[in-house]
């Protein structure tokens, strides 16, 4: 028996199911919330999220000290419900996450996979492609974009759409490869089947596990950014209440009265973080090891 | 190996001029230049001597070999804002961005290394687990938040560090840590996954064999293998964390080329926002491109 | 099945190697190994010679679980030994190659490098007397202009040349016994002529034990005294080669030793034998006899315990037939 042998006849890397399990359960409920909380909005805010009531500023959350029940999360600086305008954060980063995806997914696929079973000429192309992408500096381009088109929803997600193809195209790449040389697309190709409808057909459902995962890092990425992009005043214009705006506006006052800049920053850390386990538990669900 | 340098340097060539091309585009596609710079409160006839002194009525091909042409001999034009070259603006804040980009990489390394390599020694343990969890936690801490967290924490309430500025050493440390946080993650699991697979290898058993004490197997025979995609991620880290210094450089209010990037973008300041892109793509290239060097290094083989 | 060998420089009483407990990988291995002899571990892959070998070197992989009622080298034992213990022994007194010399050997350092670290880790030699004696070692294992070699990386080298890389470095720290795993399985017809040319030599000249793990019996008539046949987990028949060979008496060694043509006594025409069938697994709580359902002669008796039986000599066998079954059965 050969080493080989040794480790197929071994049980498989232990793997804690259990422990696993929970953790993709824990990304499936916070993603899960987070889309009802984003579709279901205008019905659960306690109040507009754009009222304004300077009367009512910067009141504390309702367990601190001089908090208020009527505003369960307290209110920022020119007196609008807290808990109503991260309620309405979640449409924005959730929109964006989604929308970015799509548009990157598109471009970053479309590449990959043209690259990946075409070879030679195309692929060094589309490598090239690739490496220049992630030569530019992501967070300065798209800022300077959002700067110079000016800041509104849609610039934030075409531009970050734009942006973040990259790893897309180098998942979807090496995968088409990989599949390209199987027995199938062989059989496709000899049954005089079309490029196009092998690539879409047969290539595309193939790498799609890989794909998913990429999708869920990708989203996770999409929404940090925004948020960074609006924090630093070019991203999501106002009043609109984005995370990384609401920090934004908050940050004057988080000398004296710190819970402004902790509510929106732990929200989005807990979304992005559903985000990054539901990714973990689909690439074990569906065996889609990005890293070798 | 000449040919593989050759190869890599041509290549990097091609790309310096593709992000040349797209930087230049950039500032002049999308939107009025003009419009842009004379401001909201600007007449038409403000907006058309801006045009004509800029030279922005000339043909946009005009306008971009100039540019190219003074950038390939390392001028990169006059800042609107500063009234002084850029490339000075550039040098003048370079020092703070690199040891800040330093310092992040030095901190992740530390502490992503060593992790990454005991949680592949100890694969499927509590340990692992718990690893690995801290690798989670810290791809989804945005950067900017935590920093203005630990200055309230760290700055304010135990004041232990200087909560902006780099005046002293102390400065740089609660930006490197922010910064360390965005590289460890990819570190930590690059480390882990490379040292899983050396560790499998048949050359671990051969050195198991020989009798040689588990130190020796990991940090020599292991350790070795499994460094090279890690020395690639880690350069490619750098670079994001360059790029990445326009948000924590503006969070602690250091004066670097991104805190300058973030003002010219602000200000509407575009050679100096088109020289900083230009210039953080290089950089980003001449990294991978010595990571690869330092690859070829590392396994014999690439240098045959 | 207790060894009958005087003084013997490696015994394994009754090891049992278990895999994540599903699979009964060894069951009860015994085999005695005397100074200045080879002895070969024979059978198909997949029954236990490999994993007995990682089992006496104890460099089982992680979830694999050894016991036996001894693993006695030079009177020391081993299942008593630390790992520490266990590494110091390790590449000194007792080495050990394996089947694949593409991959056995680290990409990352030079030949030379590898070899001395040996010296260096057993002996406390300096660099340069431990590379003076990788030169000689390489010398000696045939390998022409040792100094350059040492310089190389494993990607220059064959992978004959690299076998015999791995042989030297064996050979360092001049250990008492060398197992040897499959080595010359990955190579070439003519380069695997060689490197058991080579062993043999080494073997007497430095009179070392040597364990030789094959698959093919050609190889055990040509270097062994001893052989030990295993299947599933077990050493089914032992003996001196001369012995076995000439009066195999546990079924699947007869079915091994019809399979290979030997010129004279095969009739052209006739076809060679066969064993039908595949090693089977065994799972936890198996009993009786592993070869059952692809012997010939089985029975219904073949599913309880079988004896351990004496054929003369040092040849014994584990199996319920007579030692004369097989004139009986020829008659």
């Amino acid at each position: 028996m050969s080493s080989v042998g040794i480790a197929q006849a071994l049980p498989g890397r232990r793997r804690f199911p259990a422990f696993r399990r929970l953790a993709t359960l824990l990304g499936v409920v916070i993603v899960g919330t987070a889309l009802l909380v984003a579709i279901f909005a205008p019905y659960l805010t306690p109040h507009d999220p754009f009222a304004q009531d300077l009367n009512l500023r910067l009141i504390p959350p309702v367990w601190m000290e001089g908090g208020q029940p009527t505003h369960l999360l307290g209110t920022d600086q020119i007196g609008r419900d807290y808990l109503s305008r991260l309620i309405y954060g979640t449409r924005i980063s959730m929109l964006i996450g989604v929308l970015a995806v799509i548009t990157s997914g598109l471009i970053g696929i479309t590449l990959g996979i043209v690259g990946g079973f075409y070879g030679g000429r195309t692929d060094d192309f589309v490598m090239f492609l690739i490496t220049c992408r992630l030569s530019i500096p992501l967070i300065l381009v798209a800022l300077t974009v959002v700067a110079l088109v000016g800041s509104s929803l849609a610039v934030v997600i075409l531009t970050l759409g734009l942006l973040l193809w990259d790893r897309f195209a180098v998942v979807a790449r090496t995968t088409a490869m990989q599949v390209r040389n199987l027995d199938y697309i062989a059989a496709a190709q000899a049954a005089g089947a079309s490029r196009v409808h092998i690539l879409v057909r047969e290539v595309l459902p193939n790498i799609a596990n890989h794909l998913v995962v990429v999708a869920t890092l990708e989203m996770a990425l999409a929404i940090l950014l925004e948020a960074a992009l609006s924090f630093l005043g070019l991203g999501v214009p106002p009043p609109l209440p984005s995370w990384g705006l609401m920090i934004a506006e908050a940050k004057e006052y988080m000398f004296f009265s710190p819970w402004v800049i902790m509510t929106p920053g732990v929200v989005l850390f807990v979304l992005v973080l559903g985000v990054n386990l539901l990714g973990d538990g689909l690439r074990d669900m569906l065996g889609a090891d990005l890293e070798r | 190996m000449v040919l593989f340098i050759l190869r890599r340097l041509w290549l990097a060539a091609l790309v310096c001029l593709t992000v040349l091309v797209v930087s230049f585009a950039l500032t002049h596609l999308s939107g009025d230049l003009a419009a842009s710079i004379a401001g909201p409160n600007a007449t038409a006839a403000d907006i058309a001597i801006i045009t004509k002194n800029y030279g922005l009525d000339r043909p946009l091909v005009v306008q971009f070999l100039e540019w190219a042409g003074h950038a390939a001999e390392g001028d990169l034009g006059r800042s609107f804002l500063y009234h002084a070259p850029v490339s000075g603006l550039i040098r003048d804040r370079l020092p703070v961005t690199l040891t800040l980009g330093l310092t992040g990489l030095s901190i992740a390394l530390l502490i992503g290394l060593p992790l990454g390599i005991l949680a592949a020694v100890r694969e499927g343990s509590a340990i692992d687990r718990g690893i690995m969890m801290v690798a989670l936690l810290g791809q989804a801490m945005p950067g900017f938040w935590l920093g203005l967290v630990m200055i309230v924490l760290l700055g304010l309430e135990l004041q232990w560090l200087p909560i902006s500025g780099v005046e002293t050493w102390q400065g740089y440390i609660m930006p490197g840590i922010v910064l360390a946080f965005s590289a460890i993650p990819a570190l930590m699991r690059l480390t882990r996954s490379g040292m899983i697979d050396a560790l499998a290898a048949d050359y671990i058993r051969t050195a198991r064999a020989k009798g040689l004490s588990r130190t020796k197997i990991i940090l020599k025979h292991a350790l070795r293998n499994a460094a090279m995609p890690v020395v690639s991620i880690a350069a490619v880290q750098l670079g994001f964390m360059l790029g990445g210094s326009v948000v924590i450089e503006s969070v602690f209010a250091l004066p670097g080329v991104g805190y300058l990037a973030w003002e010219s973008i602000i200000k509407n300041d575009f050679p100096v926002v088109q020289a900083v892109v230009l210039f953080l793509a290089v950089i980003y290239i001449v990294l991978t491109l010595l990571a690869d060097m330092m690859n070829a290094l590392l396994d014999p083989r690439l240098r045959a | 099945m207790t060894a009958s060998l005087q003084d013997p420089v490696l015994s394994v009483a009754n090891l049992r190697v278990s895999i994540g407990g599903r699979t009964e990988a060894v069951r009860g291995m015994s085999l005695a190994v005397a100074r200045g002899e080879t002895h070969c571990m024979v059978g198909e892959s997949g029954c236990g010679k490999s994993i007995s070998a990682l089992s006496v070197m104890n460099l089982l992989p992680r979830g694999i679980i050894r016991t036996a009622d001894h693993i006695r080298f030079q009177g020391q034992d081993l299942l008593a030994m630390s790992e520490r213990q266990m590494s110091r022994l390790r590449g000194d007194k007792i080495s050990m190659i394996f089947q694949e010399p593409m991959t056995s050997l680290n990409p990352a350092y030079t030949i030379g490098s590898q070899m001395s670290e040996v010296l260096e880790r057993h002996r406390r030699a300096i660099r340069r007397q431990a590379m003076d004696r990788a030169a000689e070692l390489l010398a000696r294992v045939g390998i022409t202009a040792p100094g350059m070699r040492l310089g190389q990386y494993p990607h220059q080298l064959s992978g004959g040349l690299r076998q015999r890389v791995m042989i030297a470095m064996a050979l360092m720290c001049d250990p008492e016994l060398l197992i040897a795993d499959e080595p010359t399985t990955a190579l070439d017809v003519t380069v695997q002529a060689q490197i058991l040319r080579l062993l043999q030599k080494l073997q007497q000249e430095l009179g070392l034990a040597l364990l030789l793990i094959t698959h093919d019996l050609g190889v055990v008539a040509r270097m062994a005294q001893r052989v030990s046949v295993m299947y599933a987990g077990e050493v089914v028949e032992t003996g001196a080669v001369g012995d076995v060979f000439a009066a195999p008496t546990h079924p699947y060694t007869r079915g091994l030793l019809d399979c290979i043509p030997v010129p004279g006594k095969t009739q052209t025409g006739e076809p060679l034998g066969n064993i039908p069938g595949m090693v089977p697994r065994i799972p936890p709580g198996f009993a009786g006899c592993g070869f059952r359902d692809r012997c010939m002669s089985a029975a219904p008796e073949c599913a309880q315990a079988v004896p351990l039986r004496d054929a003369g000599g040092d040849h014994s066998y584990l199996c319920r037939l007579p030692p004369d079954w097989t004139r009986a059965s020829a008659a």
